[in-house]
């Protein structure tokens, strides 16, 4: 397959970037988005190029490192797919692919296509916890968790941090990514203690960041490679409103 | 920095917002309905409606005295209103800061239309509240301008054809804006819940087709000559 790619280069920070475009002649439909870029880079550096630097880890969907926003959307254009778990068989020959880091002011370009989202990091930091004595692990039935609970805190503690969300909305919020951290945790009995705290501490900490406000169009929940749901949002807004009332 | 004054951390917080918008937007969507519901009190008369108009005047009567019940609600709208535009202004200027960069690749958007409009469609509606106070609450702008003859300054503006078409357009911006306002308040109050969410969806739409229409039926009727 030949493909052409228009790739987002930026040497540093404080550089400013353009969009520039490579031709793979060579690319396999079986490759994933990332060897794709590899192929392309292996050839920059014998070329003395500069190669593309992206965020990747481990190349299984499953970590968040990974993510490019490839033809405007956020993780390309499969659902509920990594950049990584993108295959190249996803577009036709002769396509133009636009490859661009995440957009938000959050996240700054550290080059080309990597971003620092340690502003994510921050948010955890303030509340992404519970208080839970150390030693040998509990009896798991000493704490019952009714089922429908403990499926919702999964689903939620499936996010894996990527930032497809706040890349994908158009006020570059991370109220989707806050929302999953409050579900998974406020709904548990374990995260009980810190419910009113948590999610009080989360939502400053998101604010302090210079993430934008949810203004319910939906985006992130389209582009969010875990599926995590719009419900989220409405229960950490839940969750805020209680633990403002002074409810514990 | 957090406050220990908690309604002030609450206000400052984007979800509190949030908060503030939705509450006083259901405020407002309470009196729209109400105010719609008045509005069709024209299709009994000019007796009628003259009468219908001079009691709202009167509400309260005699516990308060005059018009203060008119009053009270005027200043808890125009709070609302207010509260409503800057806390809607506030957000959405965070949000224009927060993605201050475009994709060069344009992404069409999943959120349908009602959604994309919500602030053009505000601050449509924005302009259209002070229009109509200046046409039908001081008269200012109408044409025929008596105090008291509702029927008569109802009918002298909605029988020009721009005034009506001015009516109309602010009435399509309202329904839309009810259409992703109502559910989206549902969801900023966390009242919304995966197994109402078509609910709520279902009744934001059915609120913007029965204002917009019982709202527009009256100068359509007008400008037909079915109330003269």
């Amino acid at each position: 397959m030949k493909l052409t790619l228009r790739i987002w280069r930026q040497a540093g920070p404080a550089e400013p970037g353009r969009m520039v475009a490579y031709e793979v002649p060579d690319a396999n439909p079986d490759m994933s988005f990332l060897e794709l870029l590899d192929v392309l880079n292996e050839r920059l550096t014998l070329e003395g190029d500069d190669p593309v630097t992206f965020d990747h880890d481990c190349r299984e969907g499953i970590c968040g490192a990974c993510g490019v926003v490839i033809n405007g959307q956020a993780h390309g254009p499969r659902e509920r797919t990594t950049t990584c778990q993108l295959h190249v068989r996803s577009f036709a020959d002769g396509d133009v692919i636009d490859v661009e880091p995440w957009r938000s002011v959050a996240f700054g370009v550290v080059k080309d296509l990597m971003v620092d989202r340690s502003g994510l990091d921050r948010i955890i930091q303030a509340g992404g916890y519970i208080s839970a004595p150390t030693g040998s692990a509990p009896e798991a039935h000493s704490t019952p968790v009714p089922k429908p609970v403990a499926d919702t805190a999964f689903d939620n503690a499936t996010c894996i941090g990527c930032g497809a969300c706040v890349a994908a909305c158009p006020n570059g919020s991370a109220m989707l990514f806050t929302s999953a951290k409050v579900t998974h945790l406020n709904l548990l009995p374990q995260g009980g203690p810190e419910r009113a705290e948590r999610v009080l501490n989360l939502v400053e900490a998101m604010d302090a960041e210079g993430f934008g406000g949810c203004t319910n169009t939906g985006e992130c929940t389209v582009a969010c490679p875990k599926g995590i749901p719009l419900d989220s949002i409405a229960t950490l807004n839940r969750e805020y409103l209680r633990a403002s009332l002074g409810r514990k | 920095m957090r406050s220990s004054f908690a309604p002030l951390n609450f206000w400052r917080s984007t979800i509190g917002k949030k908060t503030v918008m939705a509450v006083t937007g259901l405020l407002m969507l309470l009196f729209l309905i109400v105010h719609m519901l008045g509005n069709l009190k024209i299709f009994y008369g000019r007796t009628e409606f003259d009468h219908y108009a001079g009691w709202l005047r009167t509400i309260g009567e005699p516990v308060l005295h005059g018009a203060w019940y008119l009053w009270i609600q005027r200043f808890v709208l125009v709070l609302a209103v207010v509260l409503h535009a800057t806390s809607a202004y506030q957000v959405s200027r965070r949000g224009l800061k927060a993605r201050p960069t475009k994709y060069s690749h344009h992404q069409r958007a999943k959120a349908g239309y009602a959604t994309h409009v919500m602030r053009y469609g505000g601050i449509t509606l924005a302009l259209f509240i002070i229009y109509h106070i200046l046409d039908f609450t001081t008269l200012t702008l109408n044409r025929h301008g008596v105090e008291g003859a509702a029927y008569d300054n109802v009918v002298s503006s909605f029988s020009v054809w721009w005034v009506t078409a001015i009516y109309i357009v602010a009435m399509i911006c309202l329904g839309l804006h009810i259409q992703h306002g109502f559910w989206s308040a549902a969801q900023t109050l966390g009242a919304n819940r995966p197994s109402r969410d078509r609910l709520f969806r279902g009744i934001a739409t059915g609120l913007a087709v029965f204002l917009t229409a019982g709202f527009l039926v009256v100068p359509i009727a007008v400008l037909a000559g079915l109330v003269d």
